[in-house]
């Protein structure tokens, strides 16, 4: 990147960063401090603003950059992830959101508690979604270091450095001053912007090749160096029976873990009802699916502008494929064109780590301050202010712990970090979710059982896989203790936590001895579908 | 950006016949309902359960999992399906269809349309055979809490 490029898309950021501010401090002058202010921004979005937002706090930068990257260089075994991220928004539409909206009030967890009022059910539930959220968001840290350093051309540690903690400090800001309604926001804004981005290379990249798609692809697989190989699956998943057993437990992991992560589902109490619910999942199911298929377009695009062998040189893992394109489409290096649209997607892809952070941020402290500290912290006097003022400030613990470890975990792989999260989320929460709200039987010892049988055995698979130990690109790449041959634990954590549940539930007294256990269930049943009683 | 937040959220007052329901204050009652240790009074479960009972609440439980469990289990399978043949068939998944598209290409289209299509299907039929349903009982409900002294 040159002097100009890098001033420009330093300019552009710092106009995205201050109108951010802007609105941080806008949501903030109405304050009034409630629970349903901080969490759920009031609980007065539109069903199409929420969509955005969704979608905001769905597009990370990983998508963007890192899948039309993967596409760059692997050609179709990148679509399989557009895919996987697509699909899983199926299981949100069907069986979550409305029932999510009319049982829960904040997290996760409400919508246990709607049915069972134990406590270990609530700081299981917490524990898990903290863990989501913190992989998630060290996932995003990471990315954001080194997209800078990408984009900008410093590679010493020092820029990195203070990017993860710029990063860090604004997102503690945006959160613990403007609570949900800055966040949703700063989502709207990122989503229409990325979407823009996404829309105009999209249409660059047609124009050039006059809008033949037939054209796009066969010149896309003659850059590539793999002829016609790069159209089809193989290239990246195609080794031995590990790496295909691999991508089936990631695809797993990608369809399922959408529904169980924390901050995709808080989203779903700022509308009003179910229905508007249900009406922001379609506008989100609808940009989220264009927003793919571009991202199709981009990356079979950026292999046949710019060739797979330039896309490699200038980062191994493809992450510049889209920055590099839109310097080529503007008109080339040293261009006005291709300078400006060049520090545009730049910025762009700050902004969105920014905002993902921000929801990130913002569902964790949720979890903290409603399920953790209400549940651990008894205390005659506690009201519903002093718990605000616990999430604000656990937003700032949050903040400061993502950044200790974005620092510490700079050198792993962000895709990694991020089907990790989705794990974990598919394993721990998905399993707890769509139990209690669909087995009658189902109880508060299946419930604990069922989120630390999903979770423990994602953390200690992922522990004890060749990511973190035994091999040359390995954490520890000195020991070797990896005893599980995959690098996501999906396949085998997911059903586990499934099977926990059930195993939990079934070693418990029958229902029929429990009094209150059927009227419960008659209860939790009612409001999902109804809506009567929702907050 | 404000204006427009503005006439939104309106529009969805108007158009949202749940909306009044929360200006009720009923969702207050819930306040402690994720409080470990509280039970819900008698008369509230009582309701719940004659409700649940009811053949209009049978109804629209039995509407909405007769169209998403097969819906689910159908899109998984397809999913599931796609995901495994691109990883253990790739020879079949690259024979050409049409020019450079290849049944690889076609299949992964294909989930977007399918993907696209059940949001419209169970858009149309959460509509035309669950709202209305729904938001009598939610009245029925929320009209016998308040008769039992609430």
């Amino acid at each position: 990147m040159t002097g100009d490029q890098r001033n420009l898309a330093l300019l552009l950021f710092g106009v995205f960063v201050a109108a951010t501010l802007a609105i941080t401090t806008w949501a903030g002058r109405r304050r009034h401090g409630s629970p349903e202010e901080f969490y759920a921004g009031g609980r007065l979005f539109s069903p199409m603003e929420n969509g955005f937002a969704i979608a905001g706090d769905y597009m990370s930068a990983a998508s963007f950059l890192g899948i039309s990257g993967l596409i760059a260089l692997f050609g179709y075994d990148g679509v399989l992830y557009c895919v996987g991220f697509f699909v899983a928004w199926l299981v949100v539409l069907l069986l979550v959101a409305e029932l999510v909206r009319n049982c829960g009030r904040f997290t996760l967890a409400d919508v246990l508690a709607a049915r069972m009022r134990e406590r270990r059910v609530r700081i299981a539930a917490g524990i898990s979604s903290v863990t989501v959220c913190v992989l998630y968001l060290v996932a995003q840290m990471v990315g954001a270091g080194s997209l800078v350093a990408l984009l900008l051309g410093e590679t010493g540690g020092r820029a990195r450095a203070w990017t993860v903690i710029g990063v860090g400090t604004l997102m503690v800001v945006f959160v613990a001053l403007g609570g949900m309604r800055a966040t949703t926001w700063i989502q709207i804004v990122k989503a229409v912007l990325l979407m823009g981005g996404a829309i105009a290379l999209t249409a660059l990249v047609l124009v050039r090749f006059r809008g033949d798609l037939d054209a796009l692809l066969s010149t896309a697989a003659r850059n590539s160096g793999h002829g016609v190989d790069f159209l089809a699956p193989g290239l990246k998943y195609g080794g031995g029976w590990t790496a295909r057993l691999d991508f089936v437990s990631l695809g797993l992991a990608l369809v399922l873990g959408t529904a169980g992560l924390p901050h995709i589902l808080s989203r779903f109490y700022t509308v009003p009802t179910a229905r508007a619910a249900r009406r922001s999942v379609i506008w989100s199911i609808g940009l989220i699916g264009g927003f793919y298929l571009m991202t199709i377009v981009l990356g079979f695009g950026a292999a046949a502008v710019l060739g797979a062998d330039a896309v490699r040189t200038s980062n191994a893992a493809g992450n510049t494929a889209v920055p590099l394109l839109a310097l080529d489409l503007g008109g080339g290096a040293g261009s006005t064109g291709g300078t400006v649209l060049f520090a545009v997607v730049a910025a762009i892809a700050f902004a969105t780590i920014l905002a993902v952070v921000a929801g990130i941020t913002l569902a964790s402290s949720a979890s903290v301050a409603h399920d953790l500290y209400t549940s651990l912290i008894r205390r005659a006097g506690r009201t519903a202010r002093g718990e605000v003022v616990v999430a604000r400030i656990a937003a700032v613990g949050i903040g400061a712990a993502a950044i200790g470890l974005g620092l510490l975990a700079e050198d792993l792989n962000v895709a990694f970090l991020v089907g990790l999260a989705f794990a974990v989320a598919a394993s721990a929460n998905l399993p707890v979710l769509l139990y209690s709200l669909f087995w009658r039987r189902f109880t508060a010892r299946g419930a604990v059982w069922s989120v630390y049988g999903g979770l423990l055995p994602a953390v200690v698979l992922v522990v004890l896989s060749p990511v973190v130990s035994g091999g040359p690109d390995a954490i520890f790449s000195g020991m070797d203790f990896h005893l599980f041959p995959l690098q996501n634990p999906g396949l085998v954590s997911v059903p586990l936590g499934f099977l926990a549940g059930w195993f939990g539930t079934v070693t418990s007294p029958a229902p029929a001895d429990v009094p209150g256990h059927a009227a419960e269930h008659a209860e939790t049943e009612v409001r999902a579908l109804t809506g009567a009683g929702a907050a | 950006m404000d204006m427009h937040n503005a006439g939104d959220t309106g529009a969805t007052r108007l158009e949202d016949p749940w909306y009044d329901a929360l200006a009720s204050g009923w969702g207050e009652a819930d306040d402690t309902g994720g409080e470990p240790g509280r039970s819900r009074p008698p008369a509230a479960q009582a309701v719940y359960t004659e409700v649940h009972g009811s053949a209009a609440f049978q109804e629209v439980r039995r509407r909405y999992r007769r169209f998403v469990f097969p819906a689910t289990a159908a899109f998984l399978i397809w999913y599931l399906a796609y995901v495994v043949a691109a990883t253990t068939a790739p020879h079949l998944m690259a024979r050409p269809v049409v020019g450079t598209l290849n049944v690889a290409m076609v299949a992964g289209l294909a989930q977007f349309a399918t993907t696209f299509l059940l949001t419209w299907a169970y858009a149309r039929h959460a509509r035309l055979h669950r709202d209305r349903v729904a938001l009598e009982l939610r009245w029925v409900t929320q009209e016998m809490m308040r008769g039992h002294g609430r």
